[in-house]
């Protein structure tokens, strides 16, 4: 065995892969990020190649058709790539992982033999996750959505939001609490008393998402992620919160790479705005601090994958991604001056984007 | 392999050192802040008898070279960043006779330091009253004497870190940026060992300074002061290069430019070592005080002060592992100038914040002189200066992401 030491190189093998998905981000991603934004609709085509590549599949156990490489350090080098290209289709490309990876960690055999090999088989994410709450004060660790104990199995209700809701989704995984503690309930989108509404949002457009109303909404026992023991679901949260810094990381890095690039085409008094100071430190600051929050990214991804308590690690790496995130496309938009500001360029939509970060949940996971 | 999981040997190295900072360092910070120019002789005295074994029984195996260096760093600052700078080590100096020296250079100047009876110390003289960041602009002349093989140095130096204990205390060398030549620029500046108590070097003044004040920081001038030929960094051969015409980035200031490559790493580890020390004792103070930081509580529902910590936490761990990127680059031998920049600027700047802030959050016994939270105030700022101040760190930055020169990007 290789002796262990500090260090910051991927292997070999992650590399590989985020260049591949970083080609895959540039050729086919990044070319559709605008259109899938002025129209609210994610190219499905696009979706179908990156189900090709397996992505969400590779990390899924073997024997239901997966790849066994699970790794929360690689999930976060490919959400990364996904989110330079496009956030909104990078959210659909890794959308199975929500219901996927939830089942992997914390449910049954039985919950996994039913739901991972369609998921694996399917291009689109026929499963979701249900955790945000339309609050101000939305905690993803003590939800307001109620699960009650009946005779024959559980009653939700609640009010869930920002719920990822692709066209055929057929199952929700609906986050609730039980008492003190946080468990899960399987959901078929169709059941009874469970009413989804599209959404609209400043930012990741072409991502469909729905507002859930759960009013009364009866599962059987065997819906209880986890089965009767539940499930410690605390590992949810900082999975959720890892790969979504990780997007955050992307994001910042689009809009620094735009405004390094236009910064040096751009003339102002005779010479490229980038030789000015003004423009050349914030663009260092930039830098500085992308890099920065993707090693605190990286962290808490490496944490997972040793299967230590992340909660820490991932708060402060959004705590994090979140400030920095926004500074950087805001400061792509002040980079590009009044072109930031229009459509034909994509800082505008960064910074809608971007600001995103704020209130995002489980909206993926590593 | 990304990994963060310190060896054991630089787990073993973080007990010892954080077990120096706090027994030896600490009960005497206070002190030696106060009494700003004394000798902190418990305290060095230490050092050279005991603390610079390190920790003992090092274990074989695997090490995290250059991030252990910074975990050492970061233990011993977060004891007192004034007193590391006081230690009786080659420092800098020796970083740079380390970094451009020959072998015969190496065994001369760096052996006294294993050998020598009693502490000694080394330091670099770059900087001087019109020369800071602009170190081309050096003004410092040596001129070689051919006659008796020597080089005689002439000018003023400011700011010299340890320039009291290396020019006055026998087997300390300074080491002196000079220009041989200034119409050759950059390329004319070499550097020079100047040993302790060499004839022409003086000591004039110590600085007073808003922190670190225990460490002496010293204004020396070079009159006529003679070196053997010997004594140029890299040896005899480059000094003969001198009649070629002049070329951009010489090695002689480029091998100069790349110890900071190295130091900045440490510098910025230092950094992070006293703004611990003061987020450590602020979240300690406020638990004591029956405040407990949540680091569940959804982001909306924080209270300012778990707001402001959890800031500070995940500020200073991004300035840490900058500085660990910046360093284990060097251990696998790849150029880390960027990246060095990156975690000095970085660290410089999230200390200074996060000192004042911790001074902010207090109250009254945070700006009191009764703890030593509005000292490490004070100690931090100077890493936001030194080694390149934060501009400068940002110019280096913005000229490698940029891929501008020097005179692309002024």
């Amino acid at each position: 065995m290789i002796a262990r030491v500090i260090d910051f190189e991927p292997t070999e093998e992650q590399a590989l892969i985020r260049e591949t998905v970083g080609e895959f981000a540039k050729s086919e991603i990044r070319p559709r990020a605008r259109d899938a934004d002025e129209t609210g609709k994610l190219p499905s085509e696009v979706l179908s190649r990156a189900h090709e590549l397996g992505l969400i599949a590779n990390g899924l156990p073997e024997q239901f058709g997966g790849g066994g490489a699970r790794s929360a350090l690689t999930g976060a080098l490919v959400a990364e790539e996904l989110a330079w290209g496009d956030l909104a289709i990078a959210l659909a490309i890794l959308a199975p992982g929500l219901l996927g990876y939830s089942v992997v960690d914390f449910g049954t055999d039985a919950q996994k033999a039913e739901l991972l090999p369609a998921l694996i088989a399917s291009p689109t994410a026929i499963g979701t996750l249900a955790l945000q709450e339309p609050r101000f004060d939305s905690d993803p660790y003590r939800p307001r959505t109620q699960a009650r104990r009946t005779s024959g199995g559980w009653v939700l209700d609640g009010a869930k939001c920002l719920v990822p809701w692709p066209e055929g989704v057929a199952q929700v995984l609906v986050l609730a609490s039980e008492g003190e503690s946080l468990a899960g309930f399987l959901v078929p989108s169709d059941a009874a008393g469970l009413r989804a509404t599209p959404e609209s949002y400043l930012g990741i457009r072409a991502l469909a998402t729905a507002e859930l109303a759960l009013d009364g909404v009866q599962v059987p026992a065997v819906a209880r992620l986890g089965g009767p023991t539940g499930a410690h679901l605390r590992a949810l949260v900082a999975r959720g919160r890892v790969g979504l810094a990780a997007l955050a990381v992307g994001v910042a890095r689009a809009a620094f790479e735009l405004a390094r690039d236009y910064a040096k085409e751009r003339h102002a008094f005779g010479a490229p705005i980038a030789t000015k100071q003004a423009i050349a430190f914030k663009l260092a600051d930039m830098a500085i601090e992308i890099d920065g929050a993707r090693l605190l990214v990286w962290e808490a991804a490496w944490r997972l994958d040793e299967g230590a308590d992340a909660s820490r690690e991932a708060t402060l790496a959004m705590q994090q991604v979140r400030r920095v995130a926004l500074e950087v496309a805001d400061g792509a938009v002040q980079v590009f001056g009044g072109h930031g500001y229009i459509r034909e360029y994509l800082p505008e939509m960064l910074l809608r984007n971007a600001r995103g970060f704020a209130c995002f949940e489980a909206l993926t996971l590593v | 392999m990304i990994s963060f999981e310190p060896t054991e040997n630089s787990q073993r190295a973080r007990e010892f050192y954080r077990r120096m900072a706090l027994e030896q360092m600490r009960p005497v910070s206070r002190r030696y802040d106060e009494e700003e120019h004394a000798l902190p002789t418990e305290w060095v005295d230490y050092y050279w008898k005991e603390g610079r074994k390190g920790a003992p029984g090092n274990l074989g195996g695997a090490t995290d070279g250059f991030v252990q260096v910074c975990i050492q760093a970061e233990e011993l600052c977060f004891g007192d960043a004034g007193l590391y700078l006081r230690m009786p080590t080659a420092a800098l100096g020796g970083s740079a006779v380390s970094a451009a020296g020959t072998q015969e250079q190496k065994d001369r100047f760096l052996r006294p330091f294993r050998e020598s009876p009693h502490p000694i110390w080394g330091a670099m003289a770059i900087t001087e009253p019109g020369a800071g960041s602009d170190s081309a602009a050096i003004q410092t002349t040596a001129r070689f004497d051919a006659e008796r093989d020597e080089w005689v140095l002439n000018g003023n130096k400011i700011f010299c870190t340890a320039g009291q204990g290396a020019s006055q205390i026998e087997g300390g060398f300074v080491v002196v940026w000079a220009t041989v030549d200034k119409a050759l620029g950059r390329g004319g500046i070499k550097s020079f060992v100047v040993p302790a108590k060499t004839p022409g070097m003086k000591l004039v003044g110590l600085e007073k300074k808003l922190g670190i004040r225990a460490s002496d920081t010293a204004t020396l001038v070079f009159e006529d002061c003679r070196v053997p030929a010997a004594n140029l960094l890299g040896g005899k051969a480059k000094a003969e290069k001198k009649s070629e015409p002049a070329r951009a980035g010489d090695k002689g200031f480029k091998g100069a430019m790349a110890t900071f490559d190295a130091s900045r790493p440490i510098v910025a580890a230092m950094a992070v070592g006293v703004g611990r020390a003061s987020l450590d004792f602020l979240v300690d103070e406020l638990e004591r005080q029956g405040v407990k930081i949540r680091y569940d509580s959804p982001p909306r529902a924080q209270t300012a002060l778990e707001r402001d910590v959890l800031e500070m936490v995940a500020e200073l761990q991004a300035a840490r592992l900058l500085t660990w990127r910046a360093a284990s680059m060097m251990n696998r031998g790849k150029p880390n100038s960027l990246e060095a920049s990156m975690a000095k600027a970085k660290a410089g700047l999230v200390v200074t914040k996060i000192t004042q802030k911790a001074v902010e959050l207090l109250g009254p016994p945070g700006y009191s002189k009764k703890l030593l939270v509005e000292k490490w105030m004070r100690d931090a700022k100077i890493n936001d200066i030194y080694e390149g101040t934060q501009q400068i760190n940002q110019l280096i930055v913005a000229r490698r992401i940029l891929e501008y020169s020097s005179s692309q990007l002024r």
